[in-house]
């Protein structure tokens, strides 16, 4: 995991520790942890100050619905840039389940596609392999969108 | 048509802006060529057997002499001169530079055109009739709720990474003109029983390796909600759809496997979250569409005045009788007719066009037709509205310039997809077997004489030539390193849509064309009473076809 993440905007160090799928030990300090870890140790990780949870891209926030309030940040992973479920579970989040939290891309995505993931309700992005400073432009490329979404939830011709 | 507003404007500048950084991050080594892949092709770059192809977008078909005027400019200078109308009512070019491409991504820009999302595993440019607006036969014109479809999938934040390719169709007339059955969503613009205009939704149909009809998924949808039940649908598909295999990717594999019970379910819990939301349309929004595809000025004419003064000209010229009667049809109109302008003209590729041809589309647009052009999925150029008394001179400019050829849905007026010579994915030519079919039946009487028929070739199974759809379908099939052709029987594009059924074992390249004949003299020796190639085909069945073709 980068040290250095965008959230919210900016360049900030990150705290979190990500554990991989198959880990079984659970360290202390703030952690996301894979969701197969919560289901097995839910009465352990339940309540516990800073915890995350990461969904990969074939187990959809369904999985955690009822469990939300637990989870100060959600990540969602991208085994591959091209598998795009990661954009339709950010907009589950935030959309059907009202998840408030942090929501944090995590995984193959590329800086290209920051643009669209904030539309679709993240807020957070590990964005591996590149630089920081020259991705935060890409939020940029377009001055105003079409459609509907988490950060416009009125389309254009609403508003115009 | 639609023109774009300031806004609409702007997109498209900051859309060559992002594509022509992304572009120099790769030439610059900064991306992968796996990472720039899906950023060209969502910018209409493939790269093809032998160099780059540039798919522009025309959206639901209609564009204007200007717009012409600017692709010939661009086949000139950043290319060899020609450009290509595909099935999608999209033109291609073959030649141009990878590194020019945010030029002339700029030079379209001017001009309100664009490469959006004309390939990649997104939401495609959404087609439909090619007569809309014009077409006698029609309900309303579906043009309006085309474009507001256009603003909603431009750039769908959630929709750009789908498992595959997404297509979406419109048709609003009687007859359907847009093969809305083989989309992944096919649209028609109904009216119920008190009048409101609704739309009836068919889901999964598709070509491609798993030819499939769509699936009505509800008779009708009140309009307002258009865009929230398409989201609904593209966000099941999204998170279900199969992506570990690619050609079981569509839409189509995945209302298969759930049943369009189970898939309608789905949708419909998506849409309860949606329905009634922001995303509902308005009426001011529609009106406002609809502003932009009002009726020209048409001026009063008498119809049937002109109609005499056209058989007169008929009589007089039977040349100008045949195209009259086969490229020509009825408008809504008084004195109003629409021209088809034939690109399929023995010895030039289906589809194609030189630039000088395209300035000549755009001068003839400008005197016949209020500078307004179409492009049909059939691969040909349409002018929609033009007044009767001017047919007889707009025929002879066609003639000149080689759009003349009077055979529109005749077996001449192939669809052809660019196959092996160009298209990387091709298992065998098109091209020349479309050639030689036409040079074979140039006899013009013996082509009216079997009536109409839709040729369709594709090079491989992904079926850009619409193969499974047309009467006679051509396929290019690989057999241990050869290129052979399969021959497929009874496919329909129409509202009684149907799939071709294989004749048997496949030919050479050589053999194809005594092989149509067969089949041909097959018909004519079948045929009862002026029946058509496909009724005879659907009473008659394959068996009679597979032994005068097979037989020893
Ligand atoms: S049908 Fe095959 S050969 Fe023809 S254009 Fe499509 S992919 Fe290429």
């Amino acid at each position: 995991m980068p040290s250095k993440i965008i959230k919210d905007g900016v360049i900030v160090d990150d705290q979190w520790l990500l554990l991989p799928q198959d880990t079984t030990d659970i360290p202390e300090g703030p952690i996301i942890v894979p969701l197969s870890l919560w289901e097995s140790k839910k009465d352990i990780l339940a309540g516990r100050e800073a915890l995350g949870v990461w969904l990969d891209s074939d187990e959809p926030p369904e999985h955690i619905a009822s469990a939300l309030e637990n989870f100060d940040l959600v990540a969602i992973n991208f085994p591959v840039f091209v598998d795009g479920r990661g954009f339709s579970y950010g907009r589950d989040l935030r959309e059907k389940y009202h998840y408030q939290g942090e929501v944090r891309a995590i995984g193959e995505f590329i800086r290209d596609q920051l643009f669209f993931l904030q539309r679709c309700g993240f807020n957070a992005y590990a964005l591996s392999g590149a630089e920081l400073e020259s991705a935060l432009d890409t939020f940029k490329d377009f001055s105003d969108s079409y459609q509907a979404a988490i950060d416009q939830p009125e389309p254009y011709f609403r508003r115009h | 048509m639609y023109i774009y507003n300031q806004y609409d404007q702007q997109l498209v500048d900051e859309r060559v802006a992002q594509y022509r950084g992304q572009t120099e991050r790769y030439l610059a080594g900064e991306i992968s060529d796996d990472q720039f892949l899906p950023l060209r092709l969502q910018n209409g770059l493939y790269i093809q057997r032998l160099a780059p192809m540039l798919r522009v977008a025309i959206p639901y078909g209609t564009f204007n002499s200007q717009q012409m005027r600017k692709l010939a400019h661009i086949s000139r200078h950043y290319d060899k001169g020609y450009g290509h109308f595909s099935t999608r009512q999209n033109i291609q070019l073959n030649w141009p530079q990878l590194e020019e491409v945010p030029d002339i991504l700029a030079e379209l820009a001017e001009v309100q055109m664009h490469a959006i999302q004309t390939s990649g595993n997104c939401i495609r440019n959404t087609t439909t009739d090619q007569f809309a607006g014009a077409a006698a036969d029609e309900l309303e014109d579906p043009r309006p709720y085309c474009e507001i479809v256009r603003k909603w999938s431009t750039f769908h934040p959630e929709f750009a990474f789908l498992p595959r390719k997404f297509k979406i169709a419109f048709c609003a007339s009687k007859a359907d003109r847009a093969a809305i059955q083989m989309h992944d969503i096919g649209i028609e613009v109904v009216h119920n029983a008190s009048g409101e205009t609704g739309f009836r939704i068919l889901v999964g149909g598709g070509l491609g390796r798993t030819p499939v009809i769509g699936t009505e998924i509800i008779e009708f949808l009140p309009k307002q909600h258009l865009i929230t039940y398409l989201e609904a649908i593209l966000r099941v598909y999204n998170q279900l759809g199969r992506r570990d295999n690619k050609y079981k990717a569509r839409i189509k594999i995945l209302v298969r496997a759930m049943g369009i019970d189970a898939f309608r379910d789905k949708v419909e819990q998506q849409w309860a979250l949606l329905k009634d939301g922001p995303s509902t349309l308005t009426e001011e929004e529609f009106e406002r569409s609809k502003s932009y595809f009002h009726s020209p000025e048409y001026i009063e004419v008498d119809d049937s005045d002109a109609d005499l003064k056209l058989q007169q000209q008929a009589l007089q010229d039977p040349g100008f009788g045949n195209w009259l009667k086969r490229n020509v049809d009825a408008h809504q109109a008084p004195g109003y007719a629409i021209v088809t302008l034939s690109l399929k003209t023995t010895g030039y590729a289906p589809g194609d066009i030189s630039d000088v041809q395209m300035e000549a589309v755009a001068d003839m647009a400008e005197q016949f037709s209020f500078g307004e052009i179409r492009a049909s999925h059939q691969q040909n150029l349409v002018l929609a509205h033009v007044r009767k008394e001017q047919l007889f001179a707009l025929w002879e400019q066609a003639k000149t310039f080689g759009f003349a050829t009077p055979n529109i849905n005749y077996l001449t007026d192939m669809i052809c997809c660019p196959g092996g010579d160009f298209c990387a994915l091709a298992n065998a030519k098109s091209l020349p077997v479309a050639d030689a079919i036409q040079r074979k039946f140039d006899d013009i009487d013996y082509m009216y004489d079997l009536g109409e028929i839709d040729l369709n070739i594709s090079g491989c199974m992904n079926a850009c030539g619409h193969h499974h759809i047309g009467h006679i379908g051509i396929l290019g099939v690989d057999k241990k390193g050869k290129e052979f052709y399969q021959i497929s029987l009874g496919g329909s594009q129409d509202r009684d849509a149907s799939l071709g059924k294989i004749l048997g074992p496949s030919f050479s390249q050589a053999e194809v064309p005594d092989v149509i004949e067969k089949i041909l003299n097959t018909y004519i020796s079948l045929r009862i009473d002026g029946e058509s190639f496909l009724d005879t085909y659907r009473r008659a069945g394959l068996a009679p076809y597979k032994e005068s073709v097979y037989a020893k």
